[in-house]
Formats: structure tokens, C-alpha cells, sequence
């Protein structure tokens, strides 16, 4: 019995020491100041560790720079935390819009407006991370995303097909590659939801809204969702379902790229941050085309996305270090460094940046034959309940899955937002 | 106050304070800290004030939650029915069965039947997400084989399907603990018992009945009630599986994630502490309308039989 | 052993159960390696397509991997890139520290609320059992808050508390069911014989271990397996915990199905050895009888 005791109340002595013994050796190893950077692109860990952080220490050597992702369905709520207890990192990765907004608003980031470098970039790459009144800027901008068709050239090469201008076109094609049958036609899923809106929805949309026209006219309540603008763009993706692999429902993210990438489909609906991974995994040639022209129109539109930004903590114990890495991202060697490094983000930088990957070129160039526009959802219209961003997610995977029809989806979504947004009155 | 103190015996005191201590520093307090906002709210963006119970009626009742909340709560229910009909009886057989005396093989055994339950969520999300997969082709291959090829579907995938399919991965995941639980139960029954069972010419499936099964009775209850409380407590699998929103179309929505993304936000979401609190003050109602009679009645009420 | 009260005569164990013989014993194992199969075939599933190549792993999920199937790319990529050792040993600390923690405080208010008939009994009982009602995340900023004020942010500590206190209500609701059963001769007899309580409580404790061998294995798991806490109290690199290591990991990869099914595999593998260390010291109780 005293046996069973004295081990006992030992194990636990021994385990509560340890507790209190391995955080304290840690903190007696003190160097040079470190700072944090939170970001939810732990994709891109590799890339931080052994291309960026490794530019700037070359520079600033008494500055050691850590970047500490986190999954990227947690970093919103996990950042939130840690804010409110007063544990975040010194440098956050700021999403675009109104989570950033929200983040300054309550004083957890700092302003960068007196940043040396800010002049280096636009109004509108500076948009997505501006106040209302925009006057104050709270974060740098880094890099947006463009959409568009990945397709595999050596399937295409093989059934003589070339990429389609016209959605006439594009459905002759999906409709080449069906009847071949080695193929799946198109690499979509909708189980994870995001991917039918954004890869899907957003892709395609401006096309139909005219870009910018568009996007503000929801904004200033000019147009609704159930304009026929907006339900045509959810009765092409209806048109999608007979070309994705069967079994689509349950296709998660992952399994669409790697039934791309393993050449078991032929044309991927795409965002350009693809394009490193696949560059790294597909085993053929690839190309890409920007979203068909639907019957009538002339102009195309594409979603070049402002998609990710730096700001600083505002209670950071280290502003001035944390200031010096973001002055530095603001340089045209940040932007060079960062858009080669991940091809497929293009630098919001208005300096000139020269791409080595043919595929993220392919996709740049659209920036000067289209005109660009961002996301429907993300400035205002997502800021009340319920959200219009995951709304769009939950119409857009029922359309393509068949559950809803192009009409049920408008007006759900239409309903949803007239809930809480009141557009300004003319 | 000082005479009644004096009837608690100090020895009562040292045996419960350091448990009661850590227990209320880290655990009731934060949870009742943050609970409390659940009778606050910030309307019109102003400063934060107190609105009584407000937020409670807007869940049930407004137009904007109770859809999802009484949807969330039909699927806690449709989780809590499987998990009560498939996995605490499967567990109990096993255990039964593990339970015969000199069992040859029984650690290997042991070892086996429970190894899913130490599996961590995201393995046992990735896992079943990967054998039912429609691309990678186990389950529809393994069915082919077995010439039921047309049966499959994407169950993950389908509004009909995804709820119940989850929720027998859940179960595969914990049949180890009504398992482990009725087989310490089961053990712990003096061979004597059995024995006069046996001399009175009860043996099997009978005695298992007859006898064994009102030994275990406490058991039972403790199991039931743990499957109430960890069924409302659900959220990982499911987040995991299937992401915060729950599909497809809100599906696979219980109150375990529907709390996850009222109380942080998703996406381009905002969270909404009031809210959010207020979910879980519903929850905590809930699961205390199941614990409260099972401390007050049913432990009372059961016989223990001491062993 | 120096219990100085010896079980009543009349417990001598006998043969009561007769071993399964002939056809009803056939029929057990028959149940019992069919669901020992569906139990472990999944798991095996993964394993072995970890160490196949991409094309492999989609084209010929069933076959081992045999040779020219071989690929073990997924490994290096994993070993190159995460510092699992270290992982593993805060896993270990935090895990031990706080069950060890749990078992013996739970193990106490449970004694003391199964023993004792006081004033309140039920309430201190209800009290304890309250914090499993309320989704424990909800308390994340207040907890953070707190630990933030003790300067815990970024140790083992923090996250030994957190798990302790929530590991406990479980801890002592079980616990105390299974000590009601404990034989009230047993611990009368020590009375008499002028054993204080508190040594009538480690006389007791050693008779309840197949419960004890099973809590301690309920609440390794979801210590072991959490995800959350260690995201916000502890994200430090010297303080990661492997299933955030585990799971930050497979964050990375999860195209990348070699890779992942790798990290999927070295992720399980730990947890199921310490499983079965832990199932033949702790649970070695639960072979022996619990009165015996």
C-alpha cells in the first residue's frame, strides 16, 4: 500500500517539476530581440524560413524574425484570443476588409501610414486595409490573387482542343473531354463549400456583373442578387454539375487538386495561389485562361483579389523592430523576393516586378487585357448576420450539387442581406 | 455560520479543497466569466449593458438564430439516439464478452477494441474521410468487390447522409469507452456471485441477464449519462470533417459547432461573444437537465450493491 | 503489501466462469476478431499506404507496399521540416503531470463524496460535475487572461492547469460511482482497528484500480489529443505539443497525401505505444481482479 502511495504522490512531483523546469530553460535563452509574425499561410513555412526571413536577418542581423502560422480555419479565432489576452505576436497577417477593420477598430493594430514605403502603393491595392473614412491605413499590403482555368495541356494536346474564349466554347470543350471518358472534365467538389463559391461564383461573376459596375452597385443598392446579372452567374454553375468526377458532394479541397495534378481531370477552376503546388506536383504542362466570355459580352472582368496584408500589434513590446520588417516589405525587394517565391501571389507593389514562372505571367497579363475587380462579398456587404460571404458558400455548393435552384440561391442570399444591410438611401 | 461549518469534518475538507481549488481557479471561473456576457449585449455598437434575457429569446425565437439553433439541436438529438442505440450496446457485448474469465488473447484484445478511441480527431476525420472518399475509391472498391458497387454514395457529401455517417464514425472512434467501463464493472463482480448464479443452474446469456447486468446497473446509468453529456459536448469530429459551417446546407450542425461560430466568427464572420455566451448557456441548460436527475434521482434511487 | 486489514475470508476467488470451450468459445473470438478487424483495419489502412508512392497510394489503395510501390518521400519531407522529438517530450509532461494530477485529487473528493454522508453532499457533487456542461472554449480569453496574469502564457504549466481542471468533474464522477461499490466491512474493520481516514483512503484506492486504470486512460486522450489550448496558451516552439506540431504539419501537406498519410501515421504511432505501455503497467489491475 505505502508502496502504491509513495510512487504515486512521486510521479506527480515529478511531472509538476518538470512543468515548472522545461518553460524556465527556455526563457533564460535570451538573444538578439525576436519578433512574431502570426499568419494563417502555414503553406508557405517553408518558403518564410528558408527564402524571406533569411533577406531580411542578411540586412538587419540583430533582428530574429519568427513565423508562426496557424491552420487557417483557426487563425481568425485563435488571433482573436490571443489579442484579447494580450499574447499575439508582434507582425499579423491581416485578412482583407472588415476582420482587419475590426482588428483596429478595437485597437489591437497599429496605424502604417507613416511608413517610409507606403507611397509604393495604390489606392486600390491599399483599399482592403483602410478605414471608412480613408484616411488611416493599417496594413501593408502584400499580395492579391487573380481566378481563372488552370487546364492540363497534355490532355488538350491529346483530344486536339484548345482553350476556350466564349462560355459557348468552354462547354464544347467539357463536352469533348466527357465524351473521350478517360477524364474527368472539371476538378471541383463541393464538400468543403468555399470552393463552389469562390472558385465557382467569384470566378466567373464579374464576367456577368461587369467587374467593379457591379460589385459597387450592391454596395450603393443600385442592383440585387436576384437581377438577372447575379442568377445567371449561378445558372452557368447549375451547367457545371455533368462535367465534375463522380461523387463530387463529398470532393474536399485536397482531392480536387490532387485529381488535377495526378492528370485524372482536365481543366481546374482556379485561384492563381495553385500555382506553386501544382508546379511542384503535376507531372505534365499546364496553361490557364481567364473565365469564358458569356454570349454578348466583349469586355472581360477578372477577380484579382487584394488577398493578404502585414500590420503590426499595437502592443507590440518591439515596435521599432517590428517597423523596420514592415519598411522593408514595402521595398521592391520584398515584392520581387515574395512574388517569385510564391508564384501565383502578385505583389500589390506599384513597382516593377519581373515573374520567372511562366504559369503566374500567364496569369498576370490578364491584369492588362481584363479589368479587374475584387470579391463581391468582402468590402461591407459581409459585416452583419447572416454573413453574406458564407451564405454565398452555402447557395453556391447547393446550386452546383443540384439542392437548390439558380433563383432559390439569389433570393436566399438577396433575403439574407436586405436583413441588416440598409443601403445608403439616394 | 460557525456551528454548521464545524459539521464538516476538516478531514472532508482536505480530501475535496485542492480538487474543488484548481478546479474553480481554472474552470468554473473563466466559464462563468464568459457566461455572464450572455446577459449582456452591445446594441447599436454603443457601450456594453445589460439586456436580462434578451439574447435567450432572440436564439429561440428570432428569425436570424432559431433555425439554426433548433436545427443544431435536432441533430444533438439524432447524434445522441445512434450513439445510444449503436455504440453503448456494442459496447456492452464486447465487453461482456471480453469479460469471460481466462479469456486466451484478452490483452490483444483489449488492446485492439479500444485502439480508436486514443486516436486524436483530426486522424480519425482524416482517416474516414479517406476511406469513404469517392476519388480514392476504399469504401465504393470494397463494396464493388462485395458486388453492392450501386449502394455507394458520397455520404459525407449528401444532406441526407452526412449526419448519420459522422456520427457512426463517432461511434467506431468511442465504442472503447462504455467498453473500458463495463468491463472494469464486469471484473469487479466477486467470483462468488457468479458462482451461486451458476450452482442455482443460470449460465450464458441468462446469468449475463439475470445476474450480472442488475450488478452493473450503476454502471449503466453513469454510461448513459456520459453519452448525454458528451454527445451535447460534440465538436470536433464534426469541425474536423466537415468545417465550421457544418454541410453540406448546415446539415451536420450541432450545437458544438454552431456555438464555435457564433462565439469566434468564421471567415468573413465576425464573432459575437453575447451570442455566442448565450448558445452556451443554452447547452450548459441542457445538459444540466440531464445531469440533475441522474445525481438526484438515479444515484439515489439505484441500489449499489457493494462488491 | 502491508494492508494490514485482510479481505474477508470468503472473497477467495474460484473458478466461477467456467473458460469458453468448443463452439460458444469459437462464437466469441468470432465476434470479437471481426470487430478487432473493423476497429483496426482503418488504422492499418493509413499506415501502410504511407509508405507507397503518390500514384500507388490512388491507383492500388489494398496492396502492401510492395516493391516498386515503395516510396518513403512522405518521411523525409516530414523529418526534414519538424522537430517531433521535442514535440513528443511536452506531450509526455503535459499529459503525466496533469493525470497525475487528476487521479489524485479526483481520486480524493471522490472518496470523500462516496464515503462521507454530509451536509451537501449532492451539491459539492453537482458543483464538481458543472464544469463538463459548458463548452470549455467558451472560458478561452478568461483563461488566457489569467494565465497571462500569472506569466504562464508560453510554458507546460499553463496548459497542466487548464487540463487538470477539466480533466477533474470527470475524474471524481466516476470515480466516486465506482468507490460506493467498495465493501463498507472492509473499511469498518480498519476503523476499529484506529486507521485514520486519510489512511483508510489509500486502502481503499488500490481497490478501485481497474476504475482508476480507466480514467487515467479517458483523460490522457483528450490531453493528449487537444488542439485548442496548445494553440493559445502554449504556440511557442519550445512548448508545442505533437498533435499542434502533428496537425500544423499536415496543415502544410494536405495535398500532398504522402506526406500527410506520413504524418498521419508518426501522429498515431506515439499515442498508440504509450497506449499499450500504459494498458500493461496501469491497467495490469483490471486482469487481476479487483479484489483479489
Amino acid at each position: 500500500m505505502a508502496k502504491v502511495r509513495s510512487s504515486f504522490l512521486l510521479a506527480t512531483l515529478c511531472f509538476v517539476l518538470a512543468g515548472f523546469i522545461v518553460p524556465v530553460q527556455q526563457l533564460s535563452a535570451q538573444g538578439p530581440v525576436s519578433v512574431t509574425i502570426e499568419s494563417w499561410r502555414n503553406d508557405d513555412l517553408p518558403v518564410w524560413q528558408d527564402t524571406i526571413i533569411p533577406a531580411f536577418t542578411k540586412r538587419y542581423p540583430n533582428i530574429k524574425v519568427v513565423f508562426g502560422p496557424t491552420a487557417p480555419t483557426e487563425y481568425n479565432a485563435a488571433l482573436n484570443a490571443k489579442f484579447s489576452g494580450g499574447t499575439a505576436g508582434d507582425l499579423i497577417t491581416c485578412r482583407p476588409f472588415d476582420l482587419s477593420l475590426g482588428l483596429f477598430k478595437q485597437g489591437f493594430l497599429a496605424p502604417v501610414n507613416d511608413l517610409p514605403g507606403m507611397s509604393n502603393f495604390g489606392p486600390v491595392a491599399k483599399s482592403a486595409w483602410i478605414t471608412d473614412d480613408g484616411k488611416t491605413v493599417f496594413c501593408v499590403p502584400m499580395a492579391s490573387v487573380i481566378h481563372g482555368f488552370i487546364y492540363n495541356a497534355d490532355i488538350f494536346k491529346q483530344l486536339g482542343l484548345t482553350p476556350p474564349k466564349t462560355e459557348s466554347e468552354f462547354f464544347q470543350v467539357l463536352d469533348k473531354i466527357k465524351q473521350d471518358g478517360r477524364y474527368a472534365p472539371l476538378a471541383l467538389g463541393t464538400a468543403d463549400q468555399w470552393e463552389a463559391a469562390t472558385m465557382g461564383f467569384q470566378n466567373i461573376g464579374p464576367n456577368y456583373w461587369k467587374g467593379e459596375q457591379g460589385r459597387l452597385a450592391l454596395i450603393t443598392g443600385r442592383a440585387k442578387f436576384t437581377d438577372p446579372d447575379y442568377v445567371a452567374v449561378w445558372r452557368t454553375l447549375a451547367k457545371w454539375r455533368p462535367y465534375l468526377a463522380s461523387g463530387f458532394e463529398a470532393q474536399k479541397y485536397p482531392d480536387s487538386q490532387n485529381l488535377f495534378t495526378l492528370g485524372k481531370a482536365a481543366i481546374y477552376p482556379a485561384g492563381s495561389w495553385e500555382v506553386a503546388l501544382f508546379n511542384r506536383q503535376a507531372q505534365f504542362k499546364m496553361g490557364a485562361f481567364p473565365p469564358p466570355l458569356p454570349a454578348g459580352a466583349s469586355t472581360c472582368y477578372i477577380s484579382d483579389h487584394t488577398d493578404i496584408a502585414m500590420g503590426m500589434n499595437a502592443k507590440t513590446r518591439h515596435p521599432e523592430e517590428a517597423k523596420k520588417f514592415l519598411g522593408w516589405m514595402t521595398t521592391s525587394e520584398f515584392a520581387s523576393l515574395y512574388s517569385n517565391a510564391l508564384p501565383g501571389f502578385f505583389s500589390l507593389s506599384n513597382q516593377k516586378v519581373t515573374l520567372q514562372d511562366p504559369l503566374a505571367q500567364t496569369f498576370l497579363n490578364w491584369r492588362s487585357t481584363c479589368k479587374s475587380t475584387i470579391r463581391n462579398s468582402y468590402q461591407i456587404l459581409s459585416r452583419g448576420e447572416p454573413n453574406l460571404e458564407n451564405e454565398l458558400w452555402r447557395v453556391s455548393a447547393g446550386v452546383i450539387s443540384g439542392k437548390l435552384t439558380p433563383e432559390e440561391a439569389a433570393a436566399q442570399v438577396q433575403t439574407g442581406l436586405a436583413k441588416w444591410f440598409k443601403p445608403p438611401t439616394k | 455560520m460557525r456551528p454548521r461549518l464545524r459539521r464538516v469534518p476538516l478531514h472532508i475538507i482536505v480530501f475535496i479543497l485542492p480538487a474543488a481549488a484548481i478546479y474553480t481557479a481554472f474552470m468554473i471561473y473563466p466559464l462563468f466569466d464568459s457566461l455572464r456576457l450572455s446577459l449582456h449585449g452591445n446594441p447599436e455598437g454603443g457601450g456594453v449593458v445589460f439586456v436580462g434575457l434578451q439574447n435567450y429569446a432572440r436564439l429561440v425565437a428570432d428569425s436570424l438564430y432559431a433555425p439554426r439553433f433548433w436545427g443544431a439541436v435536432r441533430h444533438n438529438l439524432i447524434f445522441f439516439a445512434i450513439h445510444m442505440l449503436v455504440q453503448n450496446p456494442v459496447g456492452l457485448l464486447l465487453a461482456a464478452l471480453l469479460s469471460a474469465r481466462r479469456l486466451p488473447g484478452l490483452a490483444v484484445y483489449r488492446t485492439l477494441l479500444f485502439a480508436p478511441t486514443v486516436l486524436s480527431f483530426v486522424i480519425v476525420g482524416f482517416i474516414w474521410q479517406l476511406i469513404l472518399s469517392p476519388l480514392w475509391g476504399i469504401a465504393g472498391g470494397l463494396l464493388r468487390a462485395a458486388g453492392l458497387g450501386a449502394h455507394f454514395r458520397p455520404w459525407l457529401g449528401l444532406e441526407g447522409s452526412a449526419l448519420v455517417t459522422l456520427s457512426l464514425i463517432s461511434v467506431w472512434q468511442f465504442v472503447g469507452i462504455p467498453l473500458m467501463l463495463f468491463h472494469a464493472a464486469l471484473i469487479g463482480i466477486p467470483d462468488d456471485l457468479l458462482e451461486a448464479a451458476r450452482v442455482d443452474g443460470a449460465t450464458g446469456w441468462r446469468a449475463f441477464w439475470g445476474i450480472e447486468f442488475p450488478l452493473i446497473l450503476p454502471v449503466v446509468g453513469l454510461v448513459a449519462i456520459l453519452t448525454y453529456v458528451g454527445n451535447f459536448n460534440a465538436f470536433d469530429l464534426i469541425y474536423t470533417a466537415q468545417g465550421a459551417l457544418a454541410g453540406p446546407n448546415f446539415s451536420t450542425d450541432i450545437l458544438g459547432t454552431f456555438f464555435y461560430r457564433t462565439f469566434f466568427g468564421f471567415q468573413l464572420q465576425l464573432g459575437n461573444p453575447f451570442m455566442g455566451a448565450t448558445v452556451a448557456g443554452v447547452m450548459f441548460l441542457l445538459i444540466l437537465a440531464g445531469v440533475l436527475p441522474y445525481l438526484f434521482v438515479w444515484q439515489r434511487r439505484i441500489e449499489v450493491h457493494e462488491l | 503489501m502491508s494492508s494490514p486489514v485482510a479481505p474477508p475470508a470468503h472473497r477467495v476467488i474460484s473458478a466461477a466462469y467456467p473458460r469458453p470451450y468448443g463452439g460458444k468459445a469459437l462464437g466469441v473470438h468470432a465476434i470479437l476478431v471481426a470487430y478487432a478487424l473493423i476497429a483496426i483495419l482503418p488504422v492499418l489502412l493509413i499506415a501502410m499506404n504511407s509508405f507507397k508512392t503518390r500514384a500507388a497510394i490512388f491507383t492500388t489503395p489494398y496492396l502492401p507496399p510492395l516493391p516498386g510501390l515503395v516510396s518513403l518521400v512522405g518521411y523525409e519531407t516530414m523529418f526534414e521540416r519538424a522537430h517531433f522529438a521535442r514535440y513528443f517530450v511536452n506531450s509526455a509532461v503535459v499529459a503525466g503531470s496533469a493525470m497525475a494530477l487528476i487521479l489524485l485529487l479526483g481520486a480524493m473528493a471522490g472518496f470523500a463524496l462516496a464515503e462521507y454522508r454530509f451536509r451537501g453532499n449532492a451539491w459539492v457533487g453537482l458543483y464538481l460535475a458543472l464544469g463538463i456542461m459548458i463548452p470549455i472554449r467558451l472560458g478561452t480569453v478568461s483563461i488566457l487572461r489569467i494565465m497571462s496574469d500569472l506569466r504562464l502564457v508560453n510554458t507546460l504549466f499553463a496548459l497542466i492547469l487548464v487540463y487538470a481542471a477539466q480533466g477533474l468533474p470527470l475524474a471524481v464522477f466516476i470515480l466516486q460511482q465506482f468507490m460506493r461499490q467498495v465493501p463498507r466491512d472492509l473499511k469498518d474493520a480498519a476503523r476499529i482497528d484506529g486507521m485514520s481516514e486519510y489512511r483508510i483512503f489509500w486502502l481503499v484506492l488500490p481497490l478501485v484500480r481497474p476504475a482508476v486504470a480507466t480514467v487515467a486512460v479517458f483523460t490522457m486522450i483528450p490531453i493528449w489529443n487537444d488542439l485548442w489550448f496548445p494553440l493559445i496558451l502554449a504556440p511557442g516552439e519550445a512548448t508545442k505539443t505533437v498533435t499542434l506540431g502533428a496537425q500544423q504539419f499536415i496543415g502544410q501537406f494536405i495535398s500532398d497525401w504522402n506526406s500527410m498519410l506520413a504524418s498521419l501515421t508518426l501522429a498515431m504511432v506515439p499515442v498508440l505505444a504509450a497506449y499499450m505501455v500504459f494498458s500493461r503497467s496501469l491497467i495490469r489491475g483490471l486482469t487481476t481482479g479487483a479484489l483479489k
